[in-house]
């Protein structure tokens, strides 16, 4: 099984390095370190959503709503930082984040306590998180000149000459990958998408483990919300609208099987720079933007032939799935 | 003469007791609509008129003509998030068209044939290929409206023949409109098929237990390739009656459609694991959604704060039964 994923991360790395090459070929600078490091951290917003839709897809669950809860975290900090300025830029990552992983916490709770499906629940929150956008901004944007100085350039930073916005995507991979590999926890993720049945025998509670998911899910686009209104330095309603299926793209691409169990955190980060490097290289080589849509379209229906030929080689089933009521 | 022998009647179902009926899925609707149509006509005095009601059909009946569609899909354990991509598309190859004269005949024939298209390439990924739909109609998604990107840019499509708005604006009777019309009539045709046909029943056991239905004789692929056709054909139905109501096209046409389609079908009671569900139940669910948002559009409630009340309805209406049942068995226990 092992081997598998090496091969495929490899084969998606290879992609990326040949699409590297090819568009190098039109536009010399483009494989150049600095461009390449501003690659990277145009992609690092949407590399932490998709390690938290992949701990969220890995237990055959989906979140829809990670788009409107970066919506609507993003517009809670930025009105605080808009109202109160003197606030230290900790404190409202602090606050961003804790947003976020309420916002999470409900979307598991409904699943894990009410039993309503994940796609359901997820449907339901998109529509009423970012409703409630509008509500507490009375649809009012928030402009940079109304946040602080600290608040647009503490991610623009450079420390030892990295951008804090790729140290903070630097960072979530490694915890992740550590979380996911070495504790009892992420490998119970891993349990329930492979076999619930399995996974219940083994003594996983399976429920909590899908809150624990949307929690994670939740707290990383809190995250993301203020590293995007940081970023692109507005916050209104229309923030990351549809950005859901990107992320979802981005798993796609990276080899996570909706159907939960498998994946990696390679294949999230991966999968996220494939679709970061296209919006990216489009205008390099000349290629009108709005071809970019078609190409990620493309590209995942792709990327889901792939997925479903290596899922095919898994090993045998030896407890059957339960029928679920 | 012997008597004839006696035939023990077995019926395929049984009777229902009134009780079950009041308890069911679609009173509960029902209730709710009503409810919501004495608070509608309590908040504001525009609501209970004619022309209103009539303009509220509008606000519905193109997102309920696909959720029809999607509603078979979706208990056959499939899904399509394609749809409103599949309307760009339809609707930007309908304005692409339109710039060479083509007339309004020609402009419905390519209408339908672009959405049935859609729904083949996604049934044949699908089934052909073997290919989870809610992922492959996510990339089916970027692809069909991207490729409205590619051809019309921050462009639009305008210019359509005068005869093309009668889809969208028009009236067949006093103020029964086209496009509810066209509705109704897609809702018996729905209804019939899910309910009163072989097909039907195979779409249930589909959902039920794919594996079941496929030693039982039913083809399961040939039946959800047909579905995903349906499926992208309501869709390029729904996109000539919305590019014939706005008169213009844009790529960013019928965005978030998608997602309202299938609350309308979740929210009628289909099961969104498949199995179990009925029209009547998205019909309702179709009207109720319908007057939610015209009635506080008459309230002057923003378009985005509806949407919360879209969302909670959803949520709600699906976690009460389920609480109920829990509820119950608490109390016995």
């Amino acid at each position: 099984m092992k081997d598998i994923f090496k091969i495929r991360e490899v084969w998606l790395a290879i992609v990326i390095a040949a699409m590297i090459g090819a568009i190098t070929l039109r536009s010399p600078s483009f494989a150049s370190p600095i461009n390449l490091g501003q690659i990277f951290n145009d992609t690092s917003i949407l590399i932490i959503l998709a390690l938290g839709q992949m701990s969220v897809i890995l237990t055959r669950s989906i979140d829809l709503s990670m788009a409107a809860n970066l919506c609507f975290t993003g517009m809670v900090v930025a009105m605080l930082n808009a109202s109160h300025p003197g606030i230290p830029i900790f404190v409202l990552i602090i606050v961003a984040m804790f947003v976020g992983l309420i916002l999470g916490a409900i979307n598991g709770a409904l699943v894990w306590k009410v039993g309503i499906p994940p796609i359901v629940v997820t449907l339901g929150t998109l529509t009423i998180y970012r409703g409630s956008t509008f509500v507490i901004s009375g649809g009012k944007w928030v402009n940079a000149d109304k946040m602080s100085p600290e608040f647009i350039n503490f991610q623009r930073v450079d420390i030892f000459g990295i951008p804090v916005l790729s140290l903070t995507a630097i960072l979530v991979v490694i915890v992740f990958q550590v979380f996911l590999t070495r504790t009892p926890l992420g490998r119970s993720i891993f349990a329930i998408g492979v076999n619930p049945t399995a996974a219940v025998y083994t003594g996983i509670n399976g429920g909590r483990t899908k809150f624990v998911a949307f929690c994670m899910s939740g707290l990383l686009a809190g995250l993301a919300g203020y590293l995007w209104i940081s970023r692109y330095v507005i916050a209104s309603v229309e923030v990351a609208n549809g950005y859901e299926l990107n992320i979802i793209a981005a798993c796609v691409i990276g080899g996570i099987s909706i159907a939960g169990g498998i994946g990696s955190v390679g294949g999230a980060v991966l999968g996220s720079l494939f679709l970061g490097i296209i919006s990216n290289a489009l205008p390099v080589i000349n290629i009108s933007p709005f071809w970019q849509m078609a190409i990620s379209g493309s590209a995942i229906i792709f990327a889901i032939v792939l997925n479903a030929r290596s899922e095919r080689k898994q090993g045998r089933i030896i407890l059957k799935k339960a029928e679920t009521a | 003469m012997s008597a004839a022998p006696t035939v023990r009647h077995i019926p395929d179902r049984l009777d229902k007791a009134l009780t079950s009926i009041l308890l069911s899925w679609e009173s509960l609707l029902v209730l709710v609509a009503v409810a919501i149509f004495i608070a509608n006509s309590l908040a504001s005095p525009y609501f209970l008129d004619a022309y209103a009601l009539s303009d509220l059909t509008f606000n519905f009946a193109e997102k309920a003509l696909i959720a029809l569609a999607m509603a078979l899909l979706i208990i056959s354990g499939e899904i399509d998030l394609s749809v409103a991509a599949t309307m760009a598309l339809t609707s930007t190859l309908m304005g692409f068209a339109a710039q060479f004269g083509v007339g309004t005949f020609g402009l419905v024939i390519i209408g339908i044939a672009v959405g049935l298209a859609c729904g083949v390439f996604n049934g044949f990924l699908v089934t052909g290929l073997g290919l989870p739909s809610i992922v492959v109609t996510i990339g089916t998604m970027s692809l069909f409206r991207g490729v409205s990107f590619i051809i019309l840019g921050d462009q639009a499509y305008k210019g359509y023949p005068e005869s093309f708005a009668f889809f969208g604006q028009g009236y067949v009777w006093g103020v029964i409109s086209f496009e509810f019309a066209l509705f109704l009539v897609a809702a018996v045709i729905y209804w019939f098929l899910l309910h009163r046909t072989n097909f039907g029943r195979r779409i249930f056991a589909i959902g039920n237990n794919q594996v079941t239905a496929q030693f039982s004789g039913v083809r399961v692929k040939r039946i959800k390739f047909i579905l995903f056709c349906l499926t992208g054909l309501m869709a390029g139905i729904a996109s000539i009656l919305l590019t014939s109501r706005l008169g213009s096209t844009r790529p960013s046409i019928a965005q978030g459609y998608e997602l309202e389609a299938i609350t309308m079908v979740v929210l009628g009671g289909v099961s969104i694991l498949g199995g179990a569900g009925s029209i009547i139940g998205v019909v309702l669910a179709a009207f109720i959604m319908g007057l939610v948002t015209f009635g506080l559009g008459l309230l002057n409630v923003p378009g985005i704060v509806m949407s919360i009340f879209i969302g909670l309805l959803l949520i709600i209406i699906i976690a009460l039964p389920i609480l109920w049942r829990r509820f119950g068995w608490l109390i016995k226990a």
